[in-house]
């Protein structure tokens, strides 16, 4: 076995030696969840929101005074004023504003006799989100206005309840999880894949081939130590990636240990998965055409991004077989459920498991010769 | 030109109690698919010989030494490693053998020593003997100094250098290498055979290298194989491979008066096997005695008052042994029709 520490060594030699491998994991996980965790975590602020008034009387204002209490809290939206309905139609439709409000006239008269009067909404329904969000704010805000006596602090109460001092936050620890594995499939589809595959095409195998080392000491040095390299990106990851969003478990004695156990579960079901697709390949081109596939087919399903539960019948299958899908419900469980070990030992079983079994099956598969 | 090549017959013949040779191939053969890449080669290396292979680019070298270095499996015949068949006792092989393949092939981002000492250990060497023998050996390729060094600051002799001595780590019997000087300019090729030569005396090795190069094959090899297309097309020391060529000097002639036809004469000189016109009153003319050849060269022009305008003669060179064996050049590019032969030379090409 000790040739095959020779492996191992040379290896993570060539790891800490140049920390390339090591940055290029970890680079595109970060910005994803700093770009994504930002861009779709947060609420709608600072559209444009037009407002004609062909009423002009006390329940109209009442209006105005709402639709500054947001412009001047929430910000969802501030508004701009409009003399006629076409002008503010026309500045929706061009993106001008953001959607308009139109205010009827003999608004007033209507609401102090009861008759229940209509505010019309102009959205731009090509942004569902923006528009989506404007419409439930304008929602919330009639309703508001239409109970008065019953709730009147409502107002109030919206305002405070969206002061977040963290808004994103939220959206950054669920995708942490997603990140974590992402880092470990990468250093893995460098590693095992692509520094893997040119080591073949320059003949550095040639050159281990014609020592007296064996199938299955090579077959396991080149697996360790990509495994090894691989749990280092998934700490890594975590380390900084919860402290990004603001997680704590990393100071947590009995979380760090699950955390452990399950970067090494899906490190070697990663690198399994990525030797037995590598096992036969020889042309160095191969596993760069197949990193983006792999990484859609394998990361996506799996739940990192989108909730599974939102999947079509067909996704869910290639979920429940993607060693990504128990990695990312393990690493949710950790970091943001904090569920304890029962709620993470079917991923960790479901892991090992899998990289044995690709292991078993890839080792077979790998020419002693050239 | 009536004699054919020499068969290619193995030169040394063992006594039944000898030991094995140090390499000894019998009509091996390797198909990849249909395509015969090596097409049934038999040659012996005694133990302590320096062993070329030499042929063209695509000739089968690289095929060969990898089957005789259990790297691919042989389709036919055997390959036989100080008796050890390689089908049969690939370890034991492995364990007798160093090999520098044709790639450079070192890590670039090890130390000279990490890169020495990670092959030791794949080979198994102790500890002990792992630092004596890699000290011994960086003093042999002259890298003491470039110990700690990383790989990549190393030019490319010093970083073949590195890997003849990574081939050696675990004291083999048998050291093989895969076209060790190609890309290697002539002062780092020429210490490149120095130390091989000091190595096979000092750790009494038989060495097997494949080359493209004639100067490499005259300098350094022993004996010399020469391979075309898959095949063995002769086998024998330089010198007597030298001699083995009928017309074993090239004579090159330019007379006076271009207008007469002097080919008819030129042919009947003593020793002539061969004339080429070149046009201009230039003649190249082949010989199996350069010496005679040229003094009645000389006699003729004088009693015809034809000056000789110019003259070289030229021996032969392993170039023309090569020609003569394939019919073709070494550097790729086909030669005339092989009734006539004549091998162009460096200096006399424009
Ligand atoms: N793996 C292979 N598959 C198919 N053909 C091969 C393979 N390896 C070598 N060949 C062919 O075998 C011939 C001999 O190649 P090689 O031994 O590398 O030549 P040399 O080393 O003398 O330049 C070439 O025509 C080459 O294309
Ligand atoms: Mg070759």
């Amino acid at each position: 076995m000790n040739r095959m520490w020779a492996i191992v060594e040379r290896e993570m030699r060539k790891f800490f030696r140049s920390p390339t491998l090591m940055l290029m994991s970890m680079t595109l996980p970060l910005v994803q969840l700093i770009i994504l965790g930002n861009a779709f975590g947060g609420k709608v602020t600072n559209t444009r929101m037009g407002v004609v008034d062909y009423d002009h009387g006390e329940e109209a204002l009442k209006i105005h005074e709402a639709f500054q209490t947001v412009a001047a809290n929430i910000r969802t939206f501030e508004t701009i004023p409009y003399a006629d309905e076409q002008t503010a139609r026309e500045d929706v439709r061009t993106g001008r504003i953001d959607a308009a409000v139109i205010i009827p006239a003999q608004y007033s008269r209507r609401v102090l006799a009861g008759e229940s009067p209509h505010i019309g909404l102009m959205v731009d329904n090509s942004d569902q989100f923006v528009s989506g969000s404007l419409e439930s704010e304008m929602q919330s805000l009639v309703d508001a206005l239409n109970a008065p006596l019953i709730q009147p602090k409502v107002v109030a109460a919206i305002t405070l309840d969206v002061v977040e001092l963290y808004p994103y936050i939220e959206y950054m620890k669920f995708l942490l999880a997603g990140s974590v594995a992402l880092a470990m499939y990468i250093s893995v589809m460098i590693g095992g894949g692509m520094l893997y595959i040119d080591d073949k095409a320059r003949g550095v195998h040639e050159g281990y081939l014609v020592t007296p080392i064996t199938k299955l000491e090579l077959v396991l040095g080149l697996n360790i130590a990509g495994a090894m390299k691989a749990v280092l990106s998934g700490i890594s990851l975590s380390v900084i990636g919860s402290l990004l969003a603001g997680l704590g478990v990393v100071f947590h004695l009995a979380a760090v240990f699950q955390l452990a156990l399950l970067i090494v579960a899906t490190s070697i079901a990663f690198n399994g998965m990525m030797f037995l697709l590598m096992v036969r390949v020889e042309d160095p081109l191969v596993p760069r055409a197949m990193f983006g596939v792999l990484n859609t087919l394998l990361f996506f399903p799996s739940g990192a991004i989108y909730p599974i539960a939102a999947f079509p019948k067909w996704l869910r299958a290639i979920a429940v077989v993607d060693p990504f899908t128990y990695a990312v419900h393990g690493f949710k469980a950790i970091l943001i459920k904090d569920g304890g070990f029962a709620a993470i030992q079917k991923d960790i079983l479901f892991l090992f498991g899998f990289g044995i079994i690709s292991l078993l099956l890839a080792t077979p598969l790998f020419k002693r010769t050239l | 030109m009536t004699s054919g090549p020499p068969s290619p017959i193995p030169t040394s013949q063992q006594a039944p109690a000898a030991p094995p040779p140090a390499i000894a191939v019998e009509n091996i053969v390797k198909r990849y698919g249909t395509f015969e890449a090596v097409k049934g080669v038999s040659f012996e290396v005694a133990d302590g010989e320096i062993f070329g292979l030499l042929g063209p680019n695509g000739a089968g070298k690289s095929t060969l030494i990898r089957m005789m270095t259990t790297l691919i499996p042989v389709t036919a015949g055997r390959a036989l490693i100080a008796g050890h068949d390689v089908a049969r006792e690939p370890n034991a092989v492995r364990n007798i053998i160093g090999v520098i393949p044709q790639a450079l092939t070192s890590d670039i981002d090890l130390t000279v020593e990490e890169n020495l000492s990670i092959y030791a250990k794949l080979y198994g060497v102790p500890r002990a003997e792992r630092e004596r023998n890699i000290a011994t050996l960086l003093e042999a390729v002259d890298l003491t100094k470039w110990r700690e060094a990383q790989t990549k600051t190393l030019s490319g002799g010093m970083r073949r250098r590195l890997e003849i001595a990574r081939g050696l780590v675990h004291s083999p019997r048998i050291f093989f290498l895969d076209e060790p000087t190609t890309g290697l300019d002539p002062v780092s090729r020429v210490a490149v055979w120095e130390m091989l030569d000091k190595l096979r005396n000092s750790m009494k090795l038989t060495i097997l290298i494949t080359t493209h190069y004639m100067d490499e094959a005259d300098n350094l090899c022993d004996r010399i194989a020469i391979i075309d297309h898959g095949k063995l097309v002769a086998l024998d020391t330089p010198l007597a491979l030298k001699s083995s060529v009928p017309g074993s000097s090239v004579i090159e002639v330019q007379f006076g008066r271009n207008s007469i036809d002097r080919k008819p004469q030129l042919q009947h000189l003593a020793g002539v096997t061969a004339v080429e016109s070149r046009g201009s009153g230039e003649y190249r003319l082949m010989t199996a005695n350069g010496s005679l050849t040229t003094t009645q060269l000389v006699e003729m022009a004088t009693s015809a008052s034809d000056p000789i305008r110019g003259l070289s003669v030229q021996n032969t060179t392993l170039d023309d042994v090569f020609v003569y064996y394939t019919g073709r050049q070494l550097r790729d590019e086909q030669v005339k029709a092989p009734s006539f032969i004549m091998p162009p030379r460096p200096g006399m090409q424009p």
